[in-house]
């Protein structure tokens, strides 16, 4: 059982120790809570992982690994945030040139610029359909709905399908 | 191990709660903001007063801190799970602080910026 947990999850695991480092207490606890959600109880885990060899090859490299399709999800959500870093600069500028007078306020309005200035606003906006959908299933899951296997990789269909139609629809509505 | 000295409420729990009280004013600032461009169609005058309106300036402004915070956690996550001596080797501790530097800088600018574009 412990050795079918991907090593995509042994990643997500290190995460939470890291997020943890602070606090051993919370550590274990954490660490209890994991165990504790899948199916065998907590003794019949640990006896598993006393008896697997300690100098087996840890293999933790990303681009070997075959990702779930929750991984890609995830993946782009961290993608699609740091070009929303960025993206925030841009979604500000379209702020003051849209408040700063009549004239410009129209040109945006009517979607006035180049072929470039509307692609990477059609990339920022749809980096922020993206995050926002993503961070919907999120908050969603937070709430306890969809906290399964299945429920994961049906959440993260869902994630893709809506955010291609949404992104779609904006560049309709750009172009 | 990377030390979470950097991160922005001290502790990873403190973080995730406000990774998502952030995400919630920010989902209900992109909604509103939404629904106003696409259900309203805004001309200049109605977009000006808008912005004006003081309940319209404290919901900017909470949207704008919440950019920040969340931006930060964001960046912090990122950095400290590929910024490390693991993939970058000795000088990732330079590398990864260097680049958290320039993120609070940058998420400091849009915060002053964005209250400059909101009272000019």
């Amino acid at each position: 059982m412990f050795q079918k947990v991907s090593a995509y999850n042994s990643a997500r695991i290190l995460n939470l120790l890291k997020c943890f480092n602070s606090n051993n207490k919370q550590i274990i606890s954490c660490l209890e809570c994991l165990f504790t959600s899948f199916e065998p109880p907590l003794g019949a885990m640990t006896s598993v992982i006393k008896t697997v060899n300690d100098k087996r090859p840890v293999n933790l490299d990303i681009g070997s690994i075959d990702l779930p399709i929750t991984a890609y999800v995830s993946i782009l959500h961290r993608i699609s945030g740091v070009i929303l870093v960025a993206g925030v600069a841009v979604l500000l500028w379209i702020l003051d040139a849209s408040l700063s007078s009549e004239e410009s306020f129209n040109a945006i309005k009517a979607g006035a610029g180049s072929f470039l200035c509307k692609l990477i606003v059609w990339a920022v906006l749809s980096a922020l359909i993206y995050h926002t959908v993503a961070g919907v299933k999120h908050l969603i899951m937070d709430l306890g709905i969809g906290e399964s296997f299945e429920g994961g990789v049906a959440g993260s269909k869902i994630v893709i399908a809506v955010s291609v139609v949404l992104i779609a629809l904006l560049g309709v509505c750009i172009w | 191990m990377v030390t979470s000295v950097t991160n922005l409420g001290r502790s990873g729990l403190s973080d995730w709660l406000i990774q998502r009280v952030s995400a919630v004013v920010l989902l209900a600032y992109v909604i509103f903001l939404s629904y106003v461009l696409l259900a309203c169609s805004p001309d200049y005058q109605e977009w000006k007063a808008l912005f004006e309106n003081t309940c319209m300036r404290i919901f900017s402004v909470a949207a704008l801190l919440a950019i920040a915070m969340h931006a930060w956690i964001g960046l912090w996550s990122v950095s400290t799970d590929y910024l490390t001596e693991r993939t970058l080797g000795g000088k990732a501790t330079l590398l990864r602080l260097s680049f958290q530097a320039i993120s609070a800088a940058v998420l400091f600018t849009y915060v002053v910026w964005g209250i400059q574009i909101l009272w000019s």
